[in-house]
Protein backbone atom coordinates (compact mmCIF):
# COMPACT_ATOMS: atom_id res chain seq x y z
CA UNK A 1 0.00 0.00 0.00
CA UNK A 2 1.39 3.43 -0.86
CA UNK A 3 1.83 5.97 1.89
CA UNK A 4 -0.94 8.10 0.38
CA UNK A 5 -3.36 5.16 0.30
CA UNK A 6 -2.52 4.31 3.92
CA UNK A 7 -3.06 7.86 5.17
CA UNK A 8 -6.25 8.27 3.13
CA UNK A 9 -7.90 5.46 5.16
CA UNK A 10 -7.58 7.37 8.46
CA UNK A 11 -11.02 8.40 9.71
CA UNK A 12 -11.79 11.56 11.62
CA UNK A 13 -11.95 10.60 15.33
CA UNK A 14 -15.00 12.78 16.01
CA UNK A 15 -16.88 12.26 12.71
CA UNK A 16 -16.04 8.62 12.24
CA UNK A 17 -17.97 8.22 8.97
CA UNK A 18 -15.57 10.37 6.94
CA UNK A 19 -11.85 10.06 6.26
CA UNK A 20 -9.45 12.93 6.82
CA UNK A 21 -9.04 13.09 3.02
CA UNK A 22 -12.81 13.49 2.49
CA UNK A 23 -12.97 16.10 5.24
CA UNK A 24 -10.26 18.08 3.46
CA UNK A 25 -7.84 18.25 6.37
CA UNK A 26 -5.26 16.02 4.63
CA UNK A 27 -3.32 18.44 2.45
CA UNK A 28 -0.39 16.41 1.12
CA UNK A 29 1.51 13.11 1.35
CA UNK A 30 5.02 13.14 -0.12
CA UNK A 31 7.61 10.38 -0.22
CA UNK A 32 11.21 11.43 -0.93
CA UNK A 33 13.98 9.33 -2.57
CA UNK A 34 15.05 7.88 0.79
CA UNK A 35 11.50 6.65 1.48
CA UNK A 36 10.81 9.29 4.14
CA UNK A 37 7.12 10.21 4.17
CA UNK A 38 5.97 13.75 4.98
CA UNK A 39 2.26 14.14 5.70
CA UNK A 40 0.75 17.63 5.79
CA UNK A 41 -2.53 18.25 7.61
CA UNK A 42 -4.50 21.35 8.59
CA UNK A 43 -6.95 21.74 11.50
CA UNK A 44 -10.64 22.54 11.06
CA UNK A 45 -10.73 24.85 14.11
CA UNK A 46 -7.55 26.10 15.81
CA UNK A 47 -8.45 24.46 19.11
CA UNK A 48 -9.72 21.18 17.64
CA UNK A 49 -8.76 18.56 20.27
CA UNK A 50 -8.92 15.78 17.66
CA UNK A 51 -5.65 16.87 16.03
CA UNK A 52 -3.46 14.91 18.48
CA UNK A 53 -5.46 11.74 17.82
CA UNK A 54 -5.36 12.31 14.05
CA UNK A 55 -1.57 12.66 14.17
CA UNK A 56 -1.30 9.41 16.15
CA UNK A 57 -3.70 7.59 13.80
CA UNK A 58 -1.71 8.72 10.74
CA UNK A 59 1.47 7.37 12.37
CA UNK A 60 -0.20 4.04 13.14
CA UNK A 61 -1.58 3.72 9.58
CA UNK A 62 1.83 4.45 8.06
CA UNK A 63 3.66 2.01 10.34
CA UNK A 64 1.09 -0.74 9.54
CA UNK A 65 1.72 -0.14 5.82
CA UNK A 66 5.50 -0.37 6.28
CA UNK A 67 6.31 3.36 6.24
CA UNK A 68 7.94 3.73 9.66
CA UNK A 69 10.07 6.70 8.59
CA UNK A 70 7.67 9.62 8.53
CA UNK A 71 6.67 12.92 10.06
CA UNK A 72 3.40 14.83 10.24
CA UNK A 73 3.39 18.59 9.66
CA UNK A 74 0.54 20.97 10.48
CA UNK A 75 -0.11 24.01 8.27
CA UNK A 76 -2.67 26.79 8.77
CA UNK A 77 -2.75 28.48 5.37
CA UNK A 78 -4.72 28.32 3.24
CA UNK A 79 -7.22 28.08 6.11
CA UNK A 80 -9.59 25.12 6.08
CA UNK A 81 -13.22 25.84 5.35
CA UNK A 82 -16.19 23.52 4.93
CA UNK A 83 -15.75 23.97 1.17
CA UNK A 84 -12.81 21.54 1.45
CA UNK A 85 -15.20 18.67 2.26
CA UNK A 86 -15.49 16.44 -0.82
CA UNK A 87 -18.84 15.48 -2.42
CA UNK A 88 -18.31 11.93 -1.09
CA UNK A 89 -17.67 13.34 2.37
CA UNK A 90 -20.86 15.40 2.25
CA UNK A 91 -22.89 12.35 1.20
CA UNK A 92 -21.44 10.26 4.04
CA UNK A 93 -22.11 12.96 6.64
CA UNK A 94 -25.72 13.23 5.46
CA UNK A 95 -26.13 9.44 5.55
CA UNK A 96 -24.87 9.46 9.15
CA UNK A 97 -27.46 12.06 10.19
CA UNK A 98 -25.18 15.11 10.13
CA UNK A 99 -26.50 17.78 7.78
CA UNK A 100 -23.60 18.79 5.53
CA UNK A 101 -22.78 22.51 5.29
CA UNK A 102 -23.93 24.55 2.33
CA UNK A 103 -21.06 25.54 0.01
CA UNK A 104 -19.91 29.12 0.63
CA UNK A 105 -17.70 29.38 -2.48
CA UNK A 106 -19.10 27.98 -5.73
CA UNK A 107 -15.69 28.20 -7.43
CA UNK A 108 -13.89 25.91 -4.95
CA UNK A 109 -12.29 26.14 -1.50
CA UNK A 110 -9.50 28.59 -2.36
CA UNK A 111 -11.70 31.06 -4.25
CA UNK A 112 -12.37 34.37 -2.49
CA UNK A 113 -15.37 34.32 -0.16
CA UNK A 114 -18.45 35.97 -1.63
CA UNK A 115 -19.20 39.48 -0.33
CA UNK A 116 -22.58 38.46 1.08
CA UNK A 117 -22.93 35.27 3.14
CA UNK A 118 -26.18 33.51 2.27
CA UNK A 119 -27.97 31.24 4.67
CA UNK A 120 -29.59 28.34 2.86
CA UNK A 121 -32.19 26.21 4.65
CA UNK A 122 -30.70 23.19 6.44
CA UNK A 123 -32.65 20.06 5.51
CA UNK A 124 -33.68 17.61 8.22
CA UNK A 125 -31.46 14.53 8.03
CA UNK A 126 -34.38 12.33 9.12
CA UNK A 127 -37.27 13.38 6.85
CA UNK A 128 -35.64 15.83 4.41
CA UNK A 129 -37.93 18.74 5.31
CA UNK A 130 -36.44 22.24 4.89
CA UNK A 131 -38.69 23.40 7.79
CA UNK A 132 -35.93 23.35 10.43
CA UNK A 133 -34.70 25.65 13.18
CA UNK A 134 -31.41 26.13 14.97
CA UNK A 135 -31.59 25.10 18.63
CA UNK A 136 -28.03 26.03 19.51
CA UNK A 137 -25.26 27.72 17.51
CA UNK A 138 -22.77 25.35 19.12
CA UNK A 139 -22.88 21.54 19.17
CA UNK A 140 -21.13 18.46 20.46
CA UNK A 141 -17.93 19.29 18.53
CA UNK A 142 -16.44 22.62 17.45
CA UNK A 143 -17.59 22.12 13.85
CA UNK A 144 -21.28 21.41 14.48
CA UNK A 145 -24.48 23.20 15.56
CA UNK A 146 -27.67 21.67 16.95
CA UNK A 147 -30.87 21.87 14.86
CA UNK A 148 -34.44 20.59 15.11
CA UNK A 149 -36.94 19.69 12.42
CA UNK A 150 -40.30 21.43 12.70
CA UNK A 151 -41.91 18.80 10.45
CA UNK A 152 -40.90 15.58 12.23
CA UNK A 153 -39.81 17.09 15.54
CA UNK A 154 -36.44 15.29 15.65
CA UNK A 155 -33.21 17.05 16.61
CA UNK A 156 -30.09 16.62 14.45
CA UNK A 157 -26.51 17.85 14.12
CA UNK A 158 -25.54 20.16 11.27
CA UNK A 159 -22.03 21.08 10.27
CA UNK A 160 -21.58 24.85 10.47
CA UNK A 161 -20.79 26.52 7.15
CA UNK A 162 -17.35 27.88 8.00
CA UNK B 1 8.24 44.57 12.97
CA UNK B 2 6.74 41.83 15.13
CA UNK B 3 8.07 41.80 18.69
CA UNK B 4 7.84 39.10 21.35
CA UNK B 5 5.70 41.44 23.49
CA UNK B 6 3.25 42.02 20.63
CA UNK B 7 2.66 38.30 20.10
CA UNK B 8 2.52 37.68 23.86
CA UNK B 9 -0.20 40.33 24.14
CA UNK B 10 -2.34 38.48 21.56
CA UNK B 11 -1.57 35.06 23.04
CA UNK B 12 -2.16 36.13 26.65
CA UNK B 13 -5.49 37.82 25.78
CA UNK B 14 -6.61 34.52 24.25
CA UNK B 15 -5.21 32.31 27.04
CA UNK B 16 -6.71 34.30 29.92
CA UNK B 17 -10.07 34.44 28.10
CA UNK B 18 -9.99 30.67 27.57
CA UNK B 19 -9.33 30.13 31.27
CA UNK B 20 -12.17 32.47 32.32
CA UNK B 21 -14.76 31.07 29.87
CA UNK B 22 -13.75 27.46 30.55
CA UNK B 23 -14.81 28.04 34.16
CA UNK B 24 -18.42 28.51 32.93
CA UNK B 25 -18.68 24.92 31.81
CA UNK B 26 -21.67 23.44 33.73
CA UNK B 27 -22.39 26.90 35.22
CA UNK B 28 -24.19 28.58 32.30
CA UNK B 29 -27.90 29.49 32.34
CA UNK B 30 -28.74 26.59 30.03
CA UNK B 31 -26.95 23.51 28.73
CA UNK B 32 -26.55 24.93 25.22
CA UNK B 33 -24.70 27.89 26.69
CA UNK B 34 -22.32 25.60 28.62
CA UNK B 35 -21.45 24.01 25.28
CA UNK B 36 -21.17 27.39 23.56
CA UNK B 37 -18.81 28.88 26.15
CA UNK B 38 -16.69 25.72 26.22
CA UNK B 39 -16.41 25.89 22.42
CA UNK B 40 -15.48 29.57 22.52
CA UNK B 41 -12.90 28.84 25.24
CA UNK B 42 -11.49 26.09 23.02
CA UNK B 43 -11.20 28.49 20.05
CA UNK B 44 -9.34 30.98 22.25
CA UNK B 45 -7.09 28.25 23.62
CA UNK B 46 -6.29 27.06 20.10
CA UNK B 47 -5.23 30.56 19.07
CA UNK B 48 -3.31 31.01 22.36
CA UNK B 49 -1.27 27.83 21.76
CA UNK B 50 -0.21 28.92 18.27
CA UNK B 51 0.58 32.47 19.38
CA UNK B 52 2.58 31.46 22.48
CA UNK B 53 4.54 28.91 20.44
CA UNK B 54 5.41 31.69 17.98
CA UNK B 55 6.29 34.11 20.81
CA UNK B 56 8.64 31.50 22.27
CA UNK B 57 10.38 31.07 18.92
CA UNK B 58 10.75 34.84 18.45
CA UNK B 59 12.21 35.12 21.94
CA UNK B 60 14.75 32.41 21.14
CA UNK B 61 15.30 31.39 24.77
CA UNK B 62 13.95 27.86 24.36
CA UNK B 63 10.55 28.51 25.98
CA UNK B 64 7.64 26.59 24.44
CA UNK B 65 3.88 27.25 24.80
CA UNK B 66 3.71 25.40 28.12
CA UNK B 67 6.71 27.22 29.61
CA UNK B 68 5.12 30.55 28.68
CA UNK B 69 1.64 29.63 29.90
CA UNK B 70 2.60 27.88 33.11
CA UNK B 71 5.85 29.34 34.42
CA UNK B 72 5.47 33.10 34.01
CA UNK B 73 4.06 35.10 36.90
CA UNK B 74 1.43 37.84 36.60
CA UNK B 75 3.96 40.63 36.08
CA UNK B 76 5.16 38.93 32.88
CA UNK B 77 1.69 38.54 31.35
CA UNK B 78 0.94 41.04 28.57
CA UNK B 79 -2.85 40.61 28.29
CA UNK B 80 -5.16 43.61 28.57
CA UNK B 81 -6.94 43.97 31.91
CA UNK B 82 -10.37 43.53 30.35
CA UNK B 83 -9.98 39.76 29.86
CA UNK B 84 -8.86 39.02 33.43
CA UNK B 85 -11.86 40.73 35.08
CA UNK B 86 -14.02 38.29 37.07
CA UNK B 87 -17.45 37.28 35.77
CA UNK B 88 -19.93 37.28 38.65
CA UNK B 89 -22.86 36.66 36.31
CA UNK B 90 -23.64 35.55 32.76
CA UNK B 91 -24.27 39.12 31.61
CA UNK B 92 -20.63 39.96 32.34
CA UNK B 93 -19.48 36.98 30.24
CA UNK B 94 -21.57 38.19 27.29
CA UNK B 95 -20.45 41.82 27.74
CA UNK B 96 -16.80 40.74 27.85
CA UNK B 97 -17.18 38.55 24.76
CA UNK B 98 -18.82 41.42 22.87
CA UNK B 99 -16.13 43.95 23.83
CA UNK B 100 -13.32 41.47 23.09
CA UNK B 101 -14.60 39.95 19.84
CA UNK B 102 -15.39 43.41 18.42
CA UNK B 103 -11.63 44.01 18.87
CA UNK B 104 -10.26 40.58 17.89
CA UNK B 105 -12.24 40.40 14.63
CA UNK B 106 -10.81 43.56 12.96
CA UNK B 107 -7.41 42.73 14.50
CA UNK B 108 -7.26 39.25 12.97
CA UNK B 109 -8.78 40.52 9.73
CA UNK B 110 -5.97 43.07 9.41
CA UNK B 111 -3.24 40.65 10.52
CA UNK B 112 -4.40 38.08 7.95
CA UNK B 113 -3.36 40.54 5.24
CA UNK B 114 -0.35 42.13 6.97
CA UNK B 115 3.34 41.44 6.46
CA UNK B 116 4.06 38.73 9.06
CA UNK B 117 3.32 35.39 7.36
CA UNK B 118 3.16 33.37 10.55
CA UNK B 119 0.69 35.77 12.20
CA UNK B 120 -1.25 35.97 8.93
CA UNK B 121 -1.79 32.19 8.89
CA UNK B 122 -2.93 32.11 12.54
CA UNK B 123 -5.17 35.16 12.08
CA UNK B 124 -6.62 33.69 8.88
CA UNK B 125 -8.12 30.90 10.96
CA UNK B 126 -8.91 32.87 14.11
CA UNK B 127 -10.86 35.58 12.22
CA UNK B 128 -13.60 33.11 11.30
CA UNK B 129 -13.90 31.99 14.91
CA UNK B 130 -13.99 35.61 16.13
CA UNK B 131 -16.78 36.40 13.66
CA UNK B 132 -18.82 33.60 15.22
CA UNK B 133 -18.03 34.87 18.75
CA UNK B 134 -19.16 38.37 17.78
CA UNK B 135 -22.41 37.00 16.31
CA UNK B 136 -23.07 34.98 19.44
CA UNK B 137 -22.39 37.82 21.90
CA UNK B 138 -24.42 40.23 19.75
CA UNK B 139 -27.48 37.95 19.81
CA UNK B 140 -27.28 37.58 23.60
CA UNK B 141 -26.66 41.30 24.16
CA UNK B 142 -29.80 42.10 22.15
CA UNK B 143 -31.81 39.45 23.97
CA UNK B 144 -30.72 40.53 27.45
CA UNK B 145 -30.48 44.29 26.85
CA UNK B 146 -33.85 44.49 25.12
CA UNK B 147 -35.40 41.84 27.38
CA UNK B 148 -36.98 42.20 30.82
CA UNK B 149 -36.29 45.06 33.23
CA UNK B 150 -34.09 42.73 35.25
CA UNK B 151 -32.04 41.49 32.26
CA UNK B 152 -31.71 45.04 30.90
CA UNK B 153 -30.46 46.34 34.22
CA UNK B 154 -27.94 43.51 34.65
CA UNK B 155 -26.66 43.80 31.08
CA UNK B 156 -26.17 47.54 31.52
CA UNK B 157 -24.37 46.92 34.84
CA UNK B 158 -22.11 44.39 33.07
CA UNK B 159 -21.20 46.87 30.32
CA UNK B 160 -20.68 49.68 32.88
CA UNK B 161 -18.45 47.46 35.02
CA UNK B 162 -16.17 46.39 32.17
CA UNK B 163 -16.11 49.70 30.26
CA UNK B 164 -13.26 51.28 32.31
CA UNK B 165 -11.00 48.43 31.11
CA UNK B 166 -11.65 48.95 27.38
CA UNK B 167 -8.89 51.56 26.78
CA UNK B 168 -6.37 48.78 27.48
CA UNK B 169 -7.47 46.99 24.30
CA UNK B 170 -5.86 49.74 22.24
CA UNK B 171 -2.73 50.28 24.35
CA UNK B 172 0.66 49.05 23.18
CA UNK B 173 3.03 50.02 20.43
CA UNK B 174 4.45 48.35 17.35
CA UNK B 175 3.50 45.19 15.51
CA UNK B 176 2.22 44.68 11.95
CA UNK B 177 -1.20 46.10 12.97
CA UNK B 178 -1.32 48.99 15.46
CA UNK B 179 -3.86 48.34 18.23
CA UNK B 180 -4.76 52.06 18.27
CA UNK B 181 -6.02 51.78 14.66
CA UNK B 182 -8.69 49.31 15.78
CA UNK B 183 -10.48 51.78 18.03
CA UNK B 184 -12.67 53.23 15.27
CA UNK B 185 -14.03 49.91 13.91
CA UNK B 186 -14.42 48.64 17.49
CA UNK B 187 -16.42 51.70 18.60
CA UNK B 188 -18.64 51.49 15.57
CA UNK B 189 -19.47 47.79 16.18
CA UNK B 190 -19.98 48.11 19.93
CA UNK B 191 -22.04 51.32 19.77
CA UNK B 192 -24.29 49.80 17.10
CA UNK B 193 -24.97 46.65 19.15
CA UNK B 194 -25.50 48.53 22.43
CA UNK B 195 -27.86 50.95 20.70
CA UNK B 196 -29.97 48.16 19.21
CA UNK B 197 -30.00 46.46 22.63
CA UNK B 198 -31.43 49.69 24.19
CA UNK B 199 -28.27 49.98 26.31
CA UNK B 200 -26.34 53.15 27.04
CA UNK B 201 -22.73 53.58 25.92
CA UNK B 202 -20.85 54.61 29.09
CA UNK B 203 -18.51 57.58 29.20
CA UNK B 204 -14.86 56.68 28.73
CA UNK B 205 -12.74 57.06 31.87
CA UNK B 206 -9.07 56.44 32.62
CA UNK B 207 -8.32 52.75 33.02
CA UNK B 208 -7.74 51.62 36.64
CA UNK B 209 -4.13 50.79 37.41
CA UNK B 210 -2.40 49.07 40.29
CA UNK B 211 -2.21 45.56 41.57
CA UNK B 212 -3.68 42.82 39.34
CA UNK B 213 -5.09 40.54 42.01
CA UNK B 214 -7.64 38.94 39.68
CA UNK B 215 -4.89 37.88 37.30
CA UNK B 216 -2.75 36.60 40.18
CA UNK B 217 -5.65 34.46 41.42
CA UNK B 218 -6.47 33.18 37.94
CA UNK B 219 -2.86 32.17 37.30
CA UNK B 220 -2.54 30.50 40.70
CA UNK B 221 -5.37 28.18 39.72
CA UNK B 222 -4.31 27.69 36.08
CA UNK B 223 -0.66 26.99 36.92
CA UNK B 224 -1.13 24.94 40.08
CA UNK B 225 -0.78 21.52 38.50
CA UNK B 226 2.22 22.42 36.36
CA UNK B 227 4.01 24.06 39.28
CA UNK B 228 3.38 21.03 41.52
CA UNK B 229 4.45 18.61 38.77
CA UNK B 230 6.84 20.48 36.44
CA UNK B 231 6.72 19.15 32.89
CA UNK B 232 3.50 17.16 33.47
CA UNK B 233 1.89 16.12 30.17
CA UNK B 234 -1.31 14.36 29.17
Amino acid sequence: MTAREAVATVVDPELRVVTIAELGILRDVETDDSGHVTVTITPTYTGCPAMEVIRADIGAALRAAGHADHDVRTVFAPAWSTDWISPDGRAKLAAAGIAPPAPTRAAGPTAPAPPVALTIAVRCTHCGSPETEQLSRFGSTACKALWRCRACGEPFDAMKAY
Amino acid sequence: MTTVDYVLRLGDDALVTAQRFGAWYAAGPEMEEDVALANIALDQLGAARLLLTYAGELEGAGRDEDALAYTRDAAAFRNCRLVEQPEPDFGVVIAKLLLLSAFQLPLYDALAGAGDERLAAIAGKARKESAYHLDHSTLWTLRLGDGTDESHQRMQAAIDGLWPYTPGLFAGEGGPVAFADLRAPWSSTVEDVLGRATLTVPATVAEPTGERKHLVELLAEMQELHRAHPGARW
